[in-house]
């Protein structure tokens, strides 16, 4: 690890204000991804930002139709929250498949939706269940937050405080996951909201996406018969050792029609 | 005593400083004074160095020394030696280049050490490494295994033309032929033995620790082989005479064969220690596990079944292209040809074999031993034909084992290829897996899954294994440049504690607890005061460590001789105390005793009367109750057994679940059954990972893919079932405790096993093979293109 | 750059000046000399060998900088006996066999021991799925299973 300054402000002005002006500083949330990348080298950094300290980025809230998820809030408080799990099984139940017990412990939901690892699986909760990532400088809808390979459409200076996700009639998540790092082959989220049904796929491409044809065939029927036959067209999707574009286009179809059946 | 002699599942004495966290592993070691070492690795798969400019490095701050090839080689260094010199099927000697500790010529694979900084703190010889400028010039790399040894691939030693290191053969060629001639059906088949990285927890580490007071070397080490180590950077390259080094292998985090060889970095920590004046530490990153670990496996085979009409074998051809990777590392030679060729008879009567290895060199990792080393290679080929053969035929799987099994009243049984079984009963292992698995009601168990919409499969495998390679005489005839015994001493106090040293080493194998045991069972000791001492060549009078699962058949026999020796002082004691004649004297469970009286001494006031001998037979006989005993086997040892597992494919992700395991294993004599359980387990755990999802990838330029967890999948607990152990028993014939050894079958038997059913599962989809791993997206693809 | 932190370690209250970039797993071993916390994947997370508990949770020490845990108290192996009391996870580990190099071993304990106290009565599939953070390359995780089995039974 190279050498770098160290700030734990306690107050997203603060933070911001650190931040100004200082092109290789970084802010860290829960660090799962940012200590491995400076432990191998793969980053130099003058000035690392936590935001741990930070208590008004913090706790989960239901009022009305909606989950309000601070950014600093860790995987396994939304896992094993009773309100999260009643207003919305499905966002319970990803943060409980995310990594294992102790990446959960640290790791936030704010640094994963911000880093928009094209693995990541809360990004793709984000984009089915439509909801709103707020900053500290604006609220930004699901469909125009999630930009491309690890960009999102967050400006310099702007930080997550929040995610707020409505709540849906059914939901599901379905993870195909690498059985060596965990990350998502294919993590397919199906939410249905009275007529409407949005499905996001994550782990396939370079960013998570929502996937049309899914989408117009379960509004006409929300059951996995409905997409037996859709064919998934996976030319940009990713292809490695683990899984060519072709398995993943396949799996896509196998996940979604999985999410569906176990949609609750 | 019976609680904790022979055959008792003791509690481990080891765990206790493991439950506690207060192990000593080489990496919890720090020595006064101690520096840090980062080695600069090349980048690239082949190149030549045409220049290290160290300046800049050696002003960074905290820098005390940079080295690089150069170094090495006006110190007069030598090559890190392969220990056995295979002798090639046209009477030439193998093709064996040198392997210098800093490369300096050219780098050959990616991860070859250049050079080393030595700092003040890791982090600063780290920060200071990304200074050393290497001017390298990359050449073409020769990464394909297939390729390699083809025209116009790139050369990797001026010493191996076209890449080859060597081309051997074993068995009788003209009698395979002969035998196909006449075959009423040949069952064929090419597979791959896929290439498997060790990746045992601990990662390997070393501190090289220079005495100027008196000239030594102290090196602390990850080690299975401490004595070894000190032999090779002795005797080969040379650091110092063997009596000034000590060598110390402490407490080591798993070995899987991976901490037998002696590495470049070992050596060069050494020797630096002298050169800057101070204590040298150096620890791997997991990255450099990946790349400098010896690897494992990694072969091309083309095999033939020769049958008969009832499905008897005939003969068996086997034609192998053996990876050595870039250089060849202690042991490399050995592995696909000694403990490979050697097994081919499998547990079957076949009546001619014969088996040609090429083994070539590419520009990756060095490849060697890992746990099994060879005899995996030779079940996975054997098992997957006879089940080929089986299938061609329709033949039941386990029926044409049956018909071709050595006999259990055919021992000894001389094989084809140059060793000689000496007990064992293969239809007693195979006949209660069956029962276990209740593999006659295994169809119900299909069809019902069929209804899940899960395809079932059943497989088994039949495999023998060659432990404690043996003797010295032969195997230095057959080009070893060690001898194959092993030490070990007793050691009575004059309070009559025992100390064991033995030169076997222990890294999850508990010798501290199985030794004790034996001791405890020979001696009438009680357990408690036994100690087990291994691990430092400054207190062990010598060792050749563990590997080949030989440490108790070997190791533990050397024990058994010295306890005989401590045993017949101790008569000639019991004689002089008890005024009788040494041969009315008798010993048994502590005790020597005159026999048909009840005057007796204990083996403790033995041992008082040998250290404080004040009325003892001074004039006959030395003070002191302490024997060695170097022991060297007349044979290997050959456990054998049965392996059968269920297994359900996911249709629609290809996702293999293991849902059943029985391992049904002929261990001979069982020490502790509650640690041979644990090792079987565990080995099986190495198998069913290299059979589903472990596998090192190259990309064409020689980069490896799979350098991390994150890409290398080693199995978890999820995805494994509890596997079923259970035993049976014939005695090895020639060594003193009856015992054969247990540390490798799991990850013998498990890949053929596992695969066998893998194709069972997919048979009614027409699928005769799959390749290891047999990963989701392989299966899948199986599935796929055959519907 | 260094910066001083005040962090308690198995209920000992250390104050320490460390260096920024010093991993909290490098702390406890080198500043603290507590080596029973072991480091196998280096800089991934993916092995848990480094597993300690922070404020009673299990992170892997070695995704996280000490300068992050000033104000934290942390547990490692060394302080999982109490009073001279073994915890029941280390007789059962002992007793089922559930460790062989050992090097894997204190940082499944620090992950189980808090995945018992919130779920004191796992099945076998759940505790299998806890363990899915720690790699252990000797047992086949067969008699670690076993073992935490056992602990919930004698911890109820």
């Amino acid at each position: 690890m190279h050498d770098f300054r160290y700030h734990r402000p306690s107050s997203v002005d603060e933070a911001v204000k650190l931040l100004a002006g200082k092109s290789d500083a970084r802010v860290m949330a829960g660090g799962m991804t940012l200590i491995p990348t400076l432990k191998q080298r793969l980053a130099k950094l003058t000035d690392v930002i936590d935001l741990a300290a930070i208590k008004e980025l913090k706790g989960i809230k239901v009022e009305g139709k909606a989950v309000t998820i601070g950014a600093m809030t860790p995987h396994h408080e939304v896992a094993s929250s009773i309100a999260v799990k009643k207003a919305i099984p499905a966002l319970a139940a990803l943060a409980a498949g995310i990594g294992d017990p102790h990446v959960r412990h640290r790791g936030t939901i704010g640094g994963a939706v911000a880093n928009n690892d094209p693995t990541a699986d809360y990004t793709a909760a984000v984009l089915a269940l439509n909801a709103t990532v707020k900053t500290n400088k604006r609220s930004i809808a699901a469909d125009s937050f999630f930009k491309g390979l690890f960009e999102t459409a967050l400006g310099e200076g702007e930080l997550i405080t929040a995610v707020s996700f409505p709540v849906v009639d059914k939901a599901a998540y379905m993870k195909f996951a690498n059985p060596a790092s965990r990350y998502a082959i294919v993590g397919v989220f199906v939410a249905k909201s009275g007529a409407s049904v949005r499905t996001a796929v994550t782990g396939a491409a370079s960013c998570v996406f929502r996937c049309a044809p899914i989408e117009t065939a379960l509004a006409k029927s929300f059951a996995p018969e409905a997409i037996a036959s859709v064919m998934i067209d996976g030319k940009d999707f990713n292809s490695d050792i683990h899984a060519s574009a072709e398995y993943r286009a396949h799996l896509v179809r196998v996940m979604a029609q999985r999410a569906v059946a176990a949609a609750a | 005593m019976a609680d904790t002699g022979i055959g008792a599942s003791v509690r481990r004495k080891e765990d206790q400083r493991f439950i506690t966290g207060r192990g000593h592993y080489t990496d919890d070691l720090n020595r006064p004074g101690q520096a840090y070492a980062f080695f600069v690795r090349s980048p690239h798969a082949h190149a030549r160095i045409k220049s290290v400019n160290t300046a800049a490095a050696a002003r960074s701050p905290g820098v005390i020394g940079v080295f690089t090839g150069q170094d090495v080689a006006a110190d007069k260094l030598g090559s890190i030696p392969c220990g056995w010199g295979v002798t090639q099927k046209d009477g030439k000697p193998m093709n064996a280049p040198p392997h210098m500790p800093l490369a300096a010529d050219k780098a050959r694979y990616v991860g070859d050490q250049v050079a080393l900084v030595v700092a003040e703190t890791y982090n600063q010889a780290r920060d200071a490494a990304e200074k050393v400028v290497v001017d390298y010039e990359v050449l073409p790399a020769s990464v394909d295994l297939a390729a390699t040894a083809k025209k116009g691939a790139p050369v990797i030693h001026d010493q191996a033309p076209n890449n080859v290191c060597f081309v051997w053969g074993l068995g009788d060629e003209a009698a395979t032929k002969a035998a196909f001639a006449k075959a009423h059906h040949v069952a064929k088949l090419n597979l791959v033995n896929n290439r498997v990285i060790p990746n045992a927890i601990e990662p390997r580490a070393a501190i090289g620790d220079f005495d100027t007071g008196d000239d030594s070397y102290t090196l602390y080490v990850t080690s299975q082989n401490p004595h070894l180590a000190r032999l090779v950077i002795s005797a080969f390259v040379q650091i110092a005479p063997e009596s000034k080094l000590r060598v110390v292998a402490p407490d080591v985090g798993g070995g899987f064969g991976s901490k037998i060889f002696i590495y470049a970095e070992e050596c060069v920590v050494t020797w630096a220690s002298r050169k800057v004046g101070r204590p040298v530490k150096w620890t791997a990153e997991r990255f450099e596990s990946f790349l400098s670990d010896a690897h494992g496996r990694d072969h091309l085979t083309h095999v033939e079944l020769a049958l008969d009409k009832d499905g008897k074998f005939l003969g068996l051809r086997v034609d192998t292209t053996a990876n050595m990777g870039a250089y060849l590392s202690n042991f490399a030679s050995a592995i696909p040809t000694y403990l490979y060729g050697t097994l081919l008879q499998g547990v079957y009567t076949t009546a001619a074999i014969y088996c040609e290895v090429t083994s070539v060199f590419t520009n990756t990792v060095p490849v060697d031993a890992v746990r099994g080393a060879g005899r995996p290679e030779a079940t996975y080929l054997i098992e997957r034909i006879v089940d080929v053969a089986a299938s061609d035929m329709g033949i039941d799987r386990a029926e044409i084992r049956r018909r071709n099994f050595i006999a259990a009243i055919a021992f000894p049984y001389q094989t084809q290829v140059a060793l000689q079984y000496d007990s064992g009963n293969y239809g007693a292992s195979l006949e209660k897996a069956l029962t276990m698995i209740d593999y006659a009601g295994f169809e119900k168990r299909r069809k019902e899954a069929a209804g899940r919409g899960k395809l079932r499969g059943i497989g088994l495998a039949s495999y023998i294994e060659a432990c404690g390679i043996a003797p010295s005489q032969v195997v230095g005839s057959l080009g070893a440049g060690v001898g194959l015994y092993e030490a070990g001493q007793v050691r009575f106090d004059a309070t009559g504690n025992v100390t064991v040293f033995t030169g076997s080493h222990t890294h999850g194998q508990s010798h501290e607890t199985t030794f004790a045991q034996i001791v405890s069972d020979y001696l009438g000791v009680p357990f408690e005061k036994i100690e087990v001492v291994h691990g430092d060549s400054g207190r062990i009078p010598f060792g050749m460590g563990t590997y080949g699962s030989r440490s108790l058949a070997v190791g533990g026999s050397a024990i058994v001789r010295a306890m005989d020796k401590v045993i017949a002082k101790g008569r000639r004691i019991a004689a002089h105390l008890l005024e009788a004649s040494e041969a009315d004297i008798e010993f048994k469970a502590g005790k020597f005793s005159v026999k048909g009286t009840d005057r007796a001494k204990t083996i403790g006031e033995i041992a008082f009367a040998a250290y404080v001998p004040h009325n003892y037979p001074l004039s006959e006989l030395e003070p002191g109750l302490d024997e060695t005993a170097f022991y060297d086997p007349a044979n290997f040892t050959f456990p054998a057994g049965t392996h059968v597992c269920e297994v359900e494919i996911d249709r629609d992700t290809g996702v293999v679940a293991v849902e059943r395991w029985v391992a049904v294993d002929d261990f001979g004599r069982i020490i502790n059954p509650m640690v041979v359980a644990g090792q079987v387990q565990g080995g099986v755990a190495h198998g069913v990972g290299q059979a589903l999802c472990e596998a090192a990838v190259y990309d064409k330029s020689g980069q490896l893919l799979t350098g991390s967890y994150m890409d290398y999948c080693m199995p978890r607990a999820g995805d494994l079932p509890s596997i079923e152990v259970d035993t049976t028993v014939t005695l090895c014939t020639h060594n003193p405790l009856g015992v054969k050894g247990c540390g490798e079958t799991g990850a013998i038997a498990a890949p053929a096993t596992l695969i066998n059913a893998i194709v069972d599962a997919l048979a009614p989809l027409g699928v005769k093979h799959i390749e290891m791993p047999a990963t989701s997206q392989r299966v899948w693809q199986a599935i796929h293109s055959a519907s | 750059m260094n910066r001083t932190v005040n962090i308690t370690v198995n209920g000992v209250a250390y104050q320490e000046t460390v260096p920024i970039r010093m991993l909290l797993v490098d702390f406890i071993r080198d500043r603290l000399g507590l080596t029973g916390t072991h480091i196998s994947c280096t800089y991934e997370g993916r092995c848990g060998a480094c597993t300690v508990q922070v404020n009673g949770e299990a992170v892997k020490s070695c995704m996280l900088l000490a300068v992050q845990a000033d104000g934290d108290s942390v547990t490692t192996i060394e302080g999982l006996s109490k009073d001279g009391q073994p915890h029941p996870l280390q007789q059962t580990f002992n007793e089922h066999h559930a460790l062989q190099c050992g090097y894997c071993t204190p940082g499944i304990l620090m992950n189980i021991e808090e995945f018992l106290r919130k779920n004191p009565r796992p099945s076998e599939t759940e505790i299998r799925h806890a363990l899915i953070g720690n790699i252990c390359r000797c047992t086949g995780y067969v008699h670690i299973v076993e073992a935490i089995a056992a602990a919930a039974d004698r911890m109820r």
